[in-house]
């Protein structure tokens, strides 16, 4: 983006510049979710998301036994390298190739689950996983519930990259969470920085559901933290406040929060006085209505966004929550900054996106209303 | 069309002239055992050793029927096997203007995509982008064995199909870099190409497989004597679809040409890592196959060439491999050097490349000389490089275009919401 254009008059955009990560060693000892986890004043290392990915499927290989790691090319350390070192480290009995077979994929780590063991199954992008669709939505959600509890897939996890990079085009970019979201059985989560996703990911591992979880891949590199070396986990289906705020609630999840955490600060330096309160969802599935609605029977105002096509996207579902359970108390229509409802197109990818100056546009709206 | 003009200069062959031919079969060098390598080129006019059979081959050129001259070549030992199907024969005859075109147009993809490659390092590419440097007998070689009825899909790796397939360089060039000039009018980039009865450039691996059935059928259905090849890579090859389109090709005999590119590798995994059977052309069990060697374009050609006879006339599938290699990575983010050697590389180039191999081939037969080759090189670089100036100056698509072909036109939903309300593109207002 232009950095010269309004709104944004040399504001430094995006991850890089962030200020939601946690980049010092003091940043991890002040974070209450941590402390609550027990892991903030332990050791750190500096890590971006791919390594934290790394890191805790690591930590589950080296105290899960029945822990196993597959996917097309994982064994080499997977296209995006989030499982480089694990077959020299466990065993390529344990971190093993498929061949190219995302349904097979699926189906198989579904029996491996099945007979009760951990199954960290990779689909080398988000953009493939509709051959897995049917044995993710018809077999894994379902099992549960269609042997009256007798079998379950809780084992089960699929990571996904997911979400834009810039150049992507169709079939490398697309965020499908809102089809898996609309899964009975199934746990949806995307994570938003590397802390979050080894937190997130042993949690999602350790839940005794199916869960997909989508790895925005624009934050591989580029989401750097200082992450707890220890071993922790943090909530699945609970929703982060990441600012506080009076006037308006802006939610998001995945590597949209930066373009959102860019837009509140546009917004505050441009309207003196307002304040957004910021909160990334983090789950999608089951989602923390809670925290929402608390925040938006505050502030009155709702505005939501995603990369994926606004049209039956999760912002319609969340909109849609909010305004039964707080209609009373809202200020200005829910407001959804989404992608646009076109396949995820190549050249024209920045106006597809729901950028910060789209959001900022959303935010002055439900604002002045 | 660019073609016919460089064909014209070379219609002018020289008379004929016997000549003692035969291939060096070096593409089966990790089949047999090593042997020593040709010196520069890796062909030689009397070839190796390989064949087995020990007679000298002869390469013959005569008059066809029509008055044009022909050329004969024989092919040796293992250039082909059969899989409950007789193989092809051993001798293939062609005009000598097709054995030329062969040439030419071989040399014409590699520049092509030289020229896809330069230009991706120039950032003037956004995206993935997949070269078929190495495989280039392939797309030839099958598109001359053809007619323009028949029809092709095939996966991502497409650039040399598009080309073969008639769309011109410029087309293909200004698509890699999003142009509205592109053959997909910028939209699609360099895994999304299409052309006359090319169904693409597919991103989704074996996705194009069961496609390649069903267009099949409606030739079927259309009663036309014509036939689809389905083309998709040794890793694509074990998709569970891909084995749904054999069963519904295979039930209802359906005219399409299976053709498993194997080039070795599926990204960093070797064939042999990823499928329990490297047989590619026995995958189809209950239908017959054959494999071919995929670097030497007068086999390419002359397969399916005899495989088209007889999805044509009613007799149902065939499933074709053709063993070949790529030269670069698996797509340009990739180096291609972490899971092969340098050498494998090197040993491939040197000794089996489709272009260098045919080039000794034709001079050898005496149908072709030092200096028609010459021209034709620099002709296909100036081709190419004209058209690379000329897709470069072509602008981008207008934003208007993001919201078109959504849906067919007039049958459009009503509005796509822009970035703001004053963007919101409306459909069908009168
Ligand atoms: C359904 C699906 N899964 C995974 C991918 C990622 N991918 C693209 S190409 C490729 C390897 C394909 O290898 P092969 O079929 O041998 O074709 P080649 O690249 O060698 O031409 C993979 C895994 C994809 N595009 N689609
Ligand atoms: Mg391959």
């Amino acid at each position: 983006m232009d950095p010269s254009v309004e709104p944004i008059r040399g504001l430094d955009l995006g991850v890089a510049h962030s200020k939601l990560l946690l980049r010092t060693v003091s940043d991890v000892r002040s974070n209450a979710e941590l402390q609550h986890a027990g892991v903030a004043d332990g050791e750190t290392k500096k890590m971006n998301m791919c390594q934290a990915v790394n890191d805790a499927m690591r930590t589950v290989l080296a105290t899960d036994e029945t822990s196993v790691v597959f996917g097309e090319d994982v064994a080499f350390g997977g296209v995006f390298r989030c499982s480089v070192g694990l077959a020299e480290e466990f065993g390529r009995e344990r971190i093993f190739n498929t061949p190219l077979t995302e349904q097979g994929i699926a189906g198989f780590g579904i029996g491996l689950a099945a007979m009760g063991h951990t199954a960290i199954a990779e689909i080398q992008f988000a953009d493939y996983i509709f051959p897995a669709f049917d044995q993710i939505v018809n077999e894994a959600a379902k099992y549960r519930y269609r042997s009256g509890n007798e079998f379950d897939v809780g084992g089960l996890t699929i990571r996904t990259p997911c979400s834009a990079v810039g150049h992507g085009g169709h079939y490398h970019s697309q965020s499908p969470e809102a089809f898996f979201a609309h899964v009975p059985g199934l746990k949806v989560v995307m994570p938003r920085s590397a802390v979050q996703a080894k937190g997130l990911l042993l949690s999602a591992i350790r839940d005794k559901n199916p869960v997909v979880f989508f790895e925005p891949k624009i934050l591989y590199r580029s989401a750097v933290e200082q992450v707890p070396v220890d071993d922790y986990e943090l909530p699945l289906g609970k929703a982060e406040v990441l600012k506080p705020g009076k006037d308006v609630t802006v939610v998001g999840y995945g590597s949209q929060m930066y373009a959102l955490e860019n837009a509140v600060q546009m917004i505050e330096r441009d309207m003196p006085g307002v304040s957004c309160e910021l909160i990334d969802l983090r789950t999608i599935l089951p989602y923390d209505i809670d925290t929402v609605m608390e925040s938006v029977n505050k502030t009155g105002r709702l505005v939501v966004a995603h990369e994926a096509p606004r049209t039956q996207g999760f912002a319609a579902e969340l909109a849609a929550e909010v305004q039964e359970r707080c209609f009373l108390r809202l200020e200005s229509p829910v407001q959804r900054v989404c992608g646009l409802f076109v396949p995820h197109p190549l050249v024209f990818e920045r106006m597809y996106m729901p950028c910060a100056v789209r959001v900022y546009e959303a935010i002055k709206n439900s604002l002045s209303y | 069309m660019l073609r016919t003009a460089a064909t014209n200069v070379l219609r002018q062959a020289k008379p004929a002239r016997s000549a003692v031919f035969q291939y060096s079969y070096s593409m089966w060098s990790w089949l047999q055992k090593p042997k020593k390598e040709a010196p520069s080129g890796g062909v030689t006019a009397t070839g190796s050793s390989a064949s087995g059979s020990g007679a000298e081959q002869v390469a013959r050129t005569m008059a066809s029927a029509a008055g044009e001259e022909t050329v004969t070549f024989e092919f040796c030992d293992k250039t082909f096997e059969g899989y409950n199907i007789e193989a092809p024969s051993q001798t293939t005859t062609l005009t000598k203007s097709d054995a030329i075109a062969l040439y030419r147009e071989m040399q014409m993809v590699r520049r092509l995509e030289m020229a896809a490659d330069s230009s991706y390092k120039h950032k003037l590419i956004r995206g993935f982008c997949h070269l078929c440097t190495g495989q280039e007998a392939v797309p030839v070689g099958i598109e001359q064995a053809l007619t323009k009825d028949d029809a092709i899909i095939t996966a991502y790796r497409c650039h040399g199909f598009t080309y073969m397939r008639g769309a011109e360089p410029v087309g293909i060039l200004a698509e890699l870099m999003g142009r509205k000039g592109g053959v997909s009018q910028g939209k699609g980039g360099s895994m999304h190409m299409y052309a006359h009865n090319f169904y693409g450039g597919n991103g989704i691996v074996g996705a194009q497989v069961p496609l390649g059935a069903g267009i099949a059928f409606a030739q079927k259905y259309n009663n036309e004597k014509t036939c689809t090849v389905a083309l998709y890579g040794d890793g694509a090859a074990n998709q569970g679809q891909v084995f749904e389109a054999y069963n519904m090709a295979k039930l209802w005999d359906l005219p399409v040409l299976f053709v498993c590119e194997n080039n070795k590798y599926g990204m960093g995994t070797a064939a042999g890592r990823a499928a329990a059977n490297t047989d590619y052309y026995t995958r189809g069990q209950y239908i017959p196959g054959i494999r071919v060697n995929g670097m030497d374009v007068l086999a390419v050609r002359h397969a399916i060439a005899y495989a088209r006879e007889y999805a044509t006339s009613g007799k149902g599938p065939l499933v074709l491999e053709m063993k070949t290699y790529r030269y670069g990575g698996h797509s340009m983010s990739d180096p291609g050097t972490t899971y092969r050697t340098r050498e494998e590389i090197q040993h491939m180039r040197s000794t089996s490349d489709p272009i260098t191999g045919y080039k000794a081939r034709i001079l050898e037969a005496g149908i072709i000389t030092e200096e028609e080759i010459k021209s034709i090189d620099k002709s296909a670089k100036k081709l190419i490089d004209e058209a690379l100036a000329k897709a470069k100056a072509i602008p981008e698509p207008p934003a208007s275009d993001l919201w078109a072909h959504v849906y067919k036109e007039g049958s459009d939903i009503p509005y796509l919401r822009g970035r703001v309300p004053e963007e919101t593109h409306y459909y069908n207002v009168d």
